[in-house]
């Protein structure tokens, strides 16, 4: 076949008019299409900031414009204490599961493949099951441990100490819920970077009679701290927010969303509610565009920096 | 020289590999206590009897994987829902995602962020949102001031969840369908219409078979976490759309009966982990198909 032959089967006038006009008209669809979605995504979010600033009575509705349910939410000792009590949780998990995230990812770098792969299949177990389930093995396993270690601390005891404290769900325990997660949200997060990382520095690095921990200071730490940025700020977003986890394992504590959800599940809703919601709205957005800003210019210097010019000019 | 360098070398194999083993001490105790040790007790439990009161006496009987079918409605709403839930997803995202990939310019960025950036705000705030927005002080007060008699009921139905699970994970769809779209190569689509083929034709034989892994794993991305979904329901169902989710609360706080809330729980996990393999093979299968491509 040639070229000569196909050429008369291509239709030229009509295949101009169908792209040309109808292109431009598509075009307009998928424009208004596209704004529907983010409409979609963005209108509820709007409509609860917005009826924060109600000066009236009901959650649902606008009467007025005014900061009070602003100051009747946060000088309620149930909000500030329920806030301070979200923060201590957030706080504790990001540390906790960044730091065990970040050592955790660096040494399975260097395991067995077979050792590796099971904690990568543990990892991704931790991630895929759904938090009910979680919440749920969790929590019999609280009231299993505590049951049975109760009574042996009671009876091993100095009296002289007087009363043996009683290990019960609390503060503790939903942190170390939330970090089973969020940990095996950072390593993901840590493995990832560190495959797409330039080894060859840290090799021209122990060439160079480097220590192990200054190769790690000096070349590792330095490209890495984007990517476990970006996990501390994932992992305080996620445990902050936590209800299922949370709901089983707390205890006698209540954290801001356990706060939240038992408030809209009694109707009528006050307008408190759309307050704190905005201010949880902001607080994440502020922490997520941060993170985003930091890790996007430490992620372009670090994938700069191999292949500096002035370093190869230096050379 | 050479026996100072191996003599060194082997010195320092083997503290890295007490380094190695001691980072990851904090890592295997959390997935050990936390992790493994709590699922293996709920399979024990799912082996046992309930006792009179509630709660577990030991044993090994398959009686409550027998009694399974008698939870049966809550596992077929929540595959059904999920299942229509990620059609849905797919049929909003994907002209967005083709929107953003071949239109969209020098703003596809912002828009991205601007896609994700909801679903990483607060899960309970977004389901609140619609909780008013669908309430009786919402749209149904708006029809009825239009002259819409009696006031429609929105909440607590069907269509209610599957609008809360729609909005809470559509973003987790459109990503997977952007990056396929932006990979395809524009040639073969205007191969296809040199060819004589209309938009129609061309979208069906070219564009959407060549983005299909993208379409595959934006779809298991949304349908693992809507099967496991909880708050959705409770919130924009009120109780009465029940998934499996709720119906595990029910059955381990309310009538106490752990064993079978137990049976239920790995039920529902078996059918998480056995999509999200399929999901991790298929993307494994596509990625190497793309390198195989190049």
């Amino acid at each position: 076949m040639t070229a000569g032959t196909l050429t008369p089967q291509v239709p030229a006038r009509p295949r101009h008019r169908r792209v040309r006009n109808p292109g431009l008209g598509a075009d307009r669809v998928f424009r208004a299409h596209s704004g529907l979605v983010f409409l979609f995504l963005y209108v509820p979010i709007g409509l609860v900031v917005l009826f924060s600033f109600t000066a009236g009575e009901h959650a649902g509705e606008m009467r007025g414009l005014s900061l009070r349910w602003y100051g009747e939410a946060f000088t309620n000792q149930f909000v500030t204490r329920a806030l301070s009590s979200s923060l201590q949780v957030g706080l504790l998990t990001a540390v906790l599961s960044t730091t065990f995230g970040t050592i955790a990812a660096l040494a399975l770098q260097r395991v067995r493949p077979r050792l590796r792969a099971a904690y990568d299949t543990l990892t991704y177990i931790a991630i895929v099951i759904p938090g009910i389930v979680i919440g749920i093995a969790s929590l019999v396993f609280f009231v299993n441990v505590f049951g049975f270690l109760n009574p042996l601390l009671a009876g091993a005891w100095p009296s002289v100490l007087g009363e043996a404290p009683k290990l019960a769900p609390g503060l503790q325990t939903i942190v170390g819920a939330h970090t089973v997660f969020a940990m095996a949200l950072v390593i993901v997060l840590i493995r990832a970077r560190l495959a797409g990382m330039d080894r060859t520095l840290g090799e021209a690095s122990a060439d160079l009679f480097a220590t192990p921990w200054r190769t790690f200071r000096q070349i590792t730490l330095p490209q890495l701290s984007p990517a476990i940025l970006a996990g501390f700020l994932l992992s305080f977003t996620f445990s902050f927010d936590e209800y299922v986890i949370t709901s089983f394992v707390k205890g006698n504590v209540t954290t801001l969303p356990i706060y939240v959800f038992s408030s809209i599940r009694r109707p009528p809703v006050k307008p408190d509610i759309n307050a704190i919601a905005t201010v949880i709205l902001a607080f994440t957005l502020l922490m997520l565009l941060s993170g985003w800003l930091i890790y996007r210019r430490g992620a372009r210097r670090a994938g700069a920096s191999p292949v500096a010019p002035d370093a190869t000019v230096d050379v | 020289m050479e026996d100072s360098e191996g003599r060194s070398k082997t010195a320092n194999g083997r503290g890295s590999g007490l380094v190695t083993a001691l980072l990851l001490v904090p890592t295997t105790a959390w997935y050990l206590f936390l992790l493994v040790v709590p699922l293996g007790i709920l399979i024990v439990f799912s082996l046992g009897t309930r006792t009179d009161v509630g709660g577990y006496s030991p044993g090994l009987t398959l009686q409550n994987y027998a009694d399974l079918p008698t939870r049966w409605p809550a596992f077929q709403n929540t595959l059904t829902l999920a299942l229509i839930g990620t059609i849905l997803c797919a049929l909003v995202a994907y002209p967005l995602a083709y929107y953003l990939a071949t239109r969209a310019g020098q703003k596809r960025t912002v828009l991205l962020i601007l896609v994700i950036l909801p679903f990483w705000t607060s899960f309970l705030v977004r389901t609140y949102a619609w909780l008013q927005i669908l309430g009786a002080n919402g749209i149904p007060s708006l029809l009825q001031t239009l002259g819409v008699e009696p006031r429609p009921v929105f909440l607590n139905t069907h269509a209610a969840v599957l609008l809360g699970i729609v909005y809470n994970y559509l973003p987790l769809m459109v990503f997977p369908l952007y990056v396929s779209l932006e990979r395809l190569d524009k040639r073969l689509i205007e191969a296809s219409k040199d060819l004589g083929a209309n938009r129609l034709r061309t979208f069906f034989q070219v564009t959407l078979p060549l983005t299909a892994p993208g379409l595959v794993s934006g779809a298991l991305l949304v349908f693992i976490p809507m099967m496991g979904e909880y708050i959705i329901p409770s919130i924009l169902g009120g109780g009465k759309i029940y998934f499996v989710g709720n119906a595990l609360v029910d059955l381990y706080l309310q009538s106490r009966n752990w064993p079978l809330g137990s049976a239920a729980a790995i039920g529902l996990i078996a059918l998480v982990v056995l999509t999200a393999t399929v999901y991790l093979r298929l993307t494994r299968v596509s990625s190497q198909r793309d390198v195989s491509l190049l």
